[in-house]
């Protein structure tokens, strides 16, 4: 397994209290393997990839429990300097806004080449020559032209492609890509997505894609995890989640999304809030809004239960919520 | 039914400038650029397009708060687009909007009683002074929030319940119209389903008609009548939501319908996807004759050299099909870009 993060813990200290932004998040990602960990804002999936990437605000962030393995070694026993080896060179991310990930100052050259002279001592002028290869690579016209170019200078679209040639510069092993093409317009969505898929096929790589658009999982993901309240509330392989979820707040958001194939009826709407991270419900924590919740629900918190080799859900009732899907 | 608003050749045009003394024009930026369409009474009319394709700027317009550089918006066949002063303010009780980020929208320093009571100060008419408060806590409970909260502040309020406020505010003065500018887009899937059907409900409880605009298209084909698509300024292709959706017969709708992600991963193999190759050209320099040209796979010499108009194809002028609707096309043809619904659900 290339990355297992176990059981991990995150709380965040507030003005309001302590944020218990994870509680206890287990997941793994294969080489060559798509993982998409779906889940709405405050559901902890950004902090989450945060933790395992090191680059968590502490404070106010605090890791309280878990492990992350990355090829066996736990990264979180790791010192910061060793750490950072690994982060870039083996690891690395791809953030939502690129606008705001990018140095304004520096052209994207400097800043595509920069991995290479820190990470593997490179002189500049390969550096440079490296900066232009990658941009070709991700397909930006007329590379050479650009490549002293300054970040507000390239679209959107562009703009995410240079912030996927620098994620890849070194071929990491794993790439965390945190709602990639969120802000992009959907014609360009496609193209990007395409450009990631395809560049994860040839180099192997492990992609984790955090997102909250069941569209863009159901069209890359191998697997998924849906997260709830800083839990992984159902794991599956992306085909059968689709068919039948496991969990009702799967199911809710399945059945909440208008669809492009027919204009509908009146959309299923999940009552309520996402709860407040300071004062999480007790037992499920996805109780208050559930339309299955019964006396124990609000009194035992649900574990991963089995629901066939693949698949895990936190429901005391996943049966007959499978069932209920299924019919 | 005559229509409520028609909207005839609207343009908005930002003039781009050079030196401060010595002003003059070196261009412009062509935001809107001809555009049209008809509101009936009751009907959603959809808007869909991607950033940059002036679909905010139709809504300003539509509210007024921008002027038009050319072109007629007739309300209940006035034109309104030349009014001022107290006529100009008539009309606007009509037509209101709801915004798109509910963050910004609100002010934080204002209650949410004064909020959604402010639309009362400059129309006193509406409500008299005594009877405000109970106007509010009236709208506050129309639109799903407690009447208690009156005396709270936006920031004690979640997206949603944000956009719900914007949504009272905007029903206060009883319009007829409401312009809606991505009002969903920021909000969580759980969410977004909650006020979509909120927005479908006062539709049917005051009779209001909408004009929805957003570049989610399931979210646009589920709410509206009727659907226009725009790019670059204009309309390229306007009819019912079975003719765009499931009928298209421009390039650009069929791009953009087969580039939107659906939650089925069987669609994955499937599907085709046009994937177009480029970005949108910039406002200041439309290409010539069909400005979708420099990023369609059909384009041929006839594209560059003539405009494509807003209207049956010749193609489909005699059959008796959907495809037989109002495409900017001059090779308009009908492709299938949407597939099928994987636990068999129907319309």
């Amino acid at each position: 397994m290339l990355l297992e993060v176990r059981d991990l813990y995150v709380e965040f200290r507030t003005r309001d209290g302590v944020a218990k932004a994870v509680n206890g998040v287990t997941y793994s990602v294969d080489a060559g393997e798509t993982l998409a960990v779906l889940g709405e804002s405050g559901s902890g999936k950004s902090v989450t990839a945060q933790a395992v990437m090191g680059i968590l605000d502490t404070p106010p962030g605090r890791i309280t429990g878990g492990e992350v393995l990355f090829r066996g070694r736990d990264l979180l026993k790791l010192k910061e300097d060793a750490r950072r080896a690994v982060r870039g060179a083996e690891m690395a991310m791809i953030f939502q806004d690129a606008l705001s990930s990018l140095n304004p100052v520096l052209t994207v050259g400097d800043q595509l080449g920069e991995m290479f002279v820190v990470h593997r001592g490179m002189s500049r002028k390969d550096a440079r020559a490296k900066a232009v290869e990658l941009m070709d690579r991700v397909r930006i016209p007329a590379a050479r032209e650009r490549v002293g170019q300054y970040p507000h200078q390239f679209s959107g679209g562009m703009r995410q492609r240079i912030m996927i040639a620098m994620a890849m510069a070194l071929e990491p092993a794993l790439i965390i890509a945190d709602e990639p093409t969120t802000a992009l317009d959907v014609t360009v969505q496609a193209q990007v997505m395409e450009l990631l898929a395809e560049l994860r096929r040839e180099l192997g790589m492990g992609l984790i894609l955090i997102t909250h658009d069941l569209g863009v999982v159901a069209d890359v993901a191998d697997r998924i995890a849906v997260m709830y309240a800083g839990r992984i509330v159902e794991t599956a392989p992306v085909h059968d989640i689709y068919k039948a979820p496991a969990h009702p707040y799967t199911q809710g958001l399945l059945d909440s999304i208008p669809r492009l194939d027919h204009k509908g009826r009146e959309l299923y709407a999940i009552k309520g809030l996402p709860p407040n991270l300071t004062a999480i419900p007790p037992g499920c924590p996805f109780h208050p809004r559930c339309p299955r919740a019964r006396d124990v629900c609000r009194i035992d918190v649900p574990p991963l239960y089995r629901v066939s080799e693949e698949r895990r859900s936190a429901c005391h009732f996943w049966e007959e919520t499978v069932d209920a899907s299924s019919a | 039914m005559p229509p409520l608003l028609e909207v005839r050749d609207l343009v908005k045009h930002y003039p781009l400038t050079r030196g401060v003394l010595f002003r003059k024009q070196i261009g412009a930026v062509k935001a809107v650029d001809g555009v049209s369409f008809d509101l009936r009474p009751g009907e959603t009319l959809g808007i869909v397009g991607e950033s940059g394709c002036g679909k905010s700027t139709v809504a300003k317009m539509l509210v007024s708060l921008e002027r038009p550089t050319s072109g007629r918006i007739l309300y209940k066949g006035e034109d309104i687009t030349g009014l001022s002063g107290r006529a100009l303010k008539a009309v606007r009780r009509n037509i209101q909007m709801v915004f798109q980020d509910p963050y910004t929208s609100l002010n934080p320093r204002m209650t949410v009683g004064d909020i959604v009571g402010e639309p009362f100060d400059i129309h006193p008419e509406v409500a008299p002074k005594g009877d405000r408060r109970r106007k509010v806590r009236e709208l506050l409970d129309v639109v799903g929030l407690n009447p208690e909260y009156i005396n709270r502040y936006p920031h004690q309020f979640s997206g949603g319940q944000r956009q719900r406020i914007g949504i009272a505010r905007g029903l206060a003065l009883n319009p007829e119209i409401i312009v809606a500018d991505e009002p969903v887009s920021a909000l969580d899937v759980s969410v977004q389903a909650q006020v979509v059907n909120l927005m479908e409900k006062l539709q049917t409880e005051f009779g209001l008609a909408y004009v929805f605009i957003a570049h989610d298209l399931s979210i646009v084909r589920h709410i509206s009548d009727r659907v226009g698509v725009m790019y670059l300024g204009r309309i390229v292709e306007t009819g019912t939501d079975t003719e765009i959706y499931d009928h298209p017969t421009h390039p650009y709708t069929q791009a953009l319908l087969s580039a939107v992600p659906v939650p089925d991963p069987e669609a994955r193999e499937q599907r085709e996807r046009i994937l177009l190759t480029g970005d949108v050209p910039s406002p200041t320099g439309i290409p010539s004759g069909c400005r979708f040209r420099t990023r369609c796979w059909k384009a041929r010499e006839r594209c560059a050299l003539e405009v494509p108009l807003l209207a049956v194809p010749a193609a489909f002028r005699d059959a008796d099909t959907p495809a037989r609707h109002d495409s900017a096309c001059h090779f308009a043809e009908e492709k299938r870009v949407v597939p099928g619904d994987p636990r068999g659900h129907t319309g």
